[in-house]
């Protein structure tokens, strides 16, 4: 595996199927309780803290079980009573609804712009490309939720800059006191630029890393059998980035599709709470909003499988790394 | 086919321009990754006076620090430096009991083969999926059950669980960037396999250590929806739910403070993130957490 000190290729993710080393097994024999005990700390923790309540959310999600219940009264046995009220609510199918078609476009816009990003950072020479990477970083260092609070700072309704600049700069005077947040469509075009400000830089630095193994004399060959940029892009480059490719966007799929802080946090700034839920801040309203904590419970279970569903690739992927 | 013929060159006239657009571009994307970090450091700066006027201000030609002296001291709402405290002492305790774990089980995937490696793995990268909010109730009943709700403890001890599967991922590929031949060598100068261990491997490992546990320590600090639910009551928030007490739709919002606030969360995030950043960038792809 190569080395993980710089800002090189992802683990595993390019290399040449090299497996990971693995130690020879000779001489192992008088560890064999070693490897156990090893992982005995992290193992409580991840029982206790993780393992526990999924299993408390798979039972809770089969009972009827609200604010009653958590004060003491005894959950009673409902089969799959909750399921059925969630998939029959027509909330549900709109707050998924939403949930997927906001994370798709998130997921596009933010890779269309990554590798536009990294295909011009290979073209920078090191000052500019510095310069570009520091932006970069500090757009993903901000934390989510002081990112968000800025964001809807500049698209504040009386103050915003952009309000401001759209009317005095560009002369748009149906903009002066214009709410970004109130209505749906506007909001996600918020939240889609909050999301995809902070997302871009890591796919950018993953495919420009992912760039420089492409081995120049192959473009350049292709280049003299008159490939031109276009062609050199989708039938040289991307074929020896596709694993990259791949799994950024997962990533980025199962990341926006569990947004929540900025969601929330636009939601408390001015947005319509009942007309912008997405998955993860549906869970929180209809749980500990409404107490209603089975059907919660079954949302969730709902949730925890979509995701792990589709991360299956991704984890198909680590563990053949792994050479498991 | 002769070469010459194959080859297009763009015209000098053609490169000139495609140079100029190349330098725009980086201008362009640069310029959108730092506005907003920009423009909340500038607002931070301005008197709310002038921040609630018709023109913009794009330095702070009437500087001040009122607004941060207001977010520390004069808050009606929650108090920051418990919240600072309560922040600072969550992220370490997790760092530190997440760090000694994870490499723990970290050796044990990387150094040992036992026959529960594989699903061990794919547990650990499976949890990594599934969303802190999916958690929240049940979570929340068991911090609650054991007493824990609004401390320090209780909120670490979720903490613990949320980076632990990311971090022993991440020490996993640096365990395995030393070779294993290296501690071989000095079993066969005689030392013990503890010893060969301590002595050689892992003052190798340090730098991935401290990279890995700074990650642990922003996330840690970042987080926002277990901190929202467990930790509710003022005294025992941490900052990210301390910044949002700020958010009042109702109540008109205090750009200039909250931007004040909004910085005072992100300055340690940002240098910790800068200095760690490039070492974390491989782990990253197969970590599978957000930085």
């Amino acid at each position: 595996m190569t080395t993980q000190s710089t800002l090189g290729p992802p683990t595993g993710v390019v290399d040449d199927d090299t497996p990971d080393p693995l130690p020879p097994r000779r001489g192992r024999r008088s560890g064999r309780f070693t490897p156990y005990a090893l992982l005995v700390p992290a193992l409580i923790v991840l029982t206790l803290i993780t393992g526990w309540p999924l299993l408390q959310l798979l039972i809770m999600s089969v009972q009827e079980f609200g604010r009653a219940q958590v004060f003491g009264a005894p959950p009673e046995f409902v089969g799959l009573a909750n399921y059925l009220d969630v998939l029959t609510d027509p909330e549900f199918w709109q707050v998924l609804g939403r949930s997927l078609v906001f994370a798709a476009v998130c997921v596009v816009v933010t890779m269309v712009l990554g590798v536009l990003i990294a295909l011009l950072m290979k073209r920078l020479g090191t000052v500019l490309r510095t310069t570009v990477s520091i932006g970069l970083l500090l757009a993903w260092a901000m934390p989510p939720l002081s990112a968000t609070i800025v964001w809807g700072w500049i698209f504040d309704t009386q103050y915003g800059v952009i309000n401001n600049v759209l009317v005095n700069v560009f002369g748009l005077a149906q903009y002066e006191g214009h709410s970004w947040l109130i209505e749906p469509l506007s909001f996600f075009f918020v939240a889609t630029i909050i999301i995809v400000w902070g997302a871009v830089p890591f796919v950018a630095f993953t495919v420009y890393a992912g760039l420089t193994q492409v081995p120049d004399e192959v473009l350049e060959a292709a280049q003299l059998d008159g490939a031109g940029a276009a062609k050199r892009f989708f039938l040289v480059v991307v074929p020896y980035i596709r694993p990259i490719l791949a799994i950024v966007t997962i990533l980025q799929v199962i990341w926006d599709l569990r947004v929540f802080t900025q969601i929330y946090a636009l939601q408390s700034i001015g947005g319509l709470a009942e007309q912008t839920n997405t998955l993860g801040v549906y869970i929180y309203r209809v749980s500990l909003g409404s107490g209603d904590f089975g059907a919660g419970g079954a949302i969730s279970v709902l949730v925890v499988l979509l995701l792990v569903g589709l991360s299956a690739f991704y984890v198909r992927r680590s563990v053949k790394e792994e050479s498991l | 086919m002769s070469v010459a013929v194959s080859v297009r060159r763009p015209s000098r006239v053609g490169r000139r321009v495609g140079s100029v657009l190349t330098v725009a571009a980086a201008l362009v994307v640069f310029a959108a990754s730092v506005f907003p970090v920009y423009w909340m450091v500038n607002t931070s700066f301005q008197p709310n006076g002038q921040v609630r006027g018709s023109e913009l201000h794009f330095w702070p030609d009437n500087f001040t620090l009122e607004n941060y002296l207001g977010v520390v001291s004069g808050s009606a709402r929650a108090p920051f430096l418990p919240a600072l405290g309560n922040s600072l002492m969550v992220a370490l305790l997790t760092v530190a009991v997440a760090l000694v774990f994870a490499f723990l089980a970290a050796l044990a995937v990387t150094r040992f083969r036992f026959r529960s490696r594989a699903p061990f793995i794919i547990t650990i990268l499976v949890i990594q999926m599934i969303p802190a909010e999916a958690m929240i109730i049940s979570v929340f009943r068991l911090i609650d059950g054991w007493q824990l709700l609004n401390t320090v403890i209780g909120l670490s001890l979720v903490y613990i669980a949320t980076v632990l599967p990311f971090t022993i991922w991440t020490l996993r590929g640096f365990v395995n960037g030393v070779p294993i031949e290296l501690e071989e060598a000095a079993m066969i100068d005689g030392l013990s396999r503890s010893q060969a261990f301590w002595k050689i491997t892992f003052p190798l490992l340090a730098p991935g250590l401290v990279a890995t546990g700074v990650f642990g320590f922003i996330q840690a600090w970042n987080e926002f929806v277990f901190a929202l639910v467990l930790n509710p009551r003022p005294e025992a928030m941490t900052l990210p739910v301390w910044l949002r007490t700020f958010l009042d739709p109702n109540g008109g919002i205090n750009w200039a403070e909250l931007m004040a606030g909004s910085t005072l969360v992100a300055v340690p995030v940002v240098v910790f993130f800068l200095i760690v950043q490039s070492r974390m960038t491989g782990g990253m792809v197969s970590g599978a957490v957000k930085g």
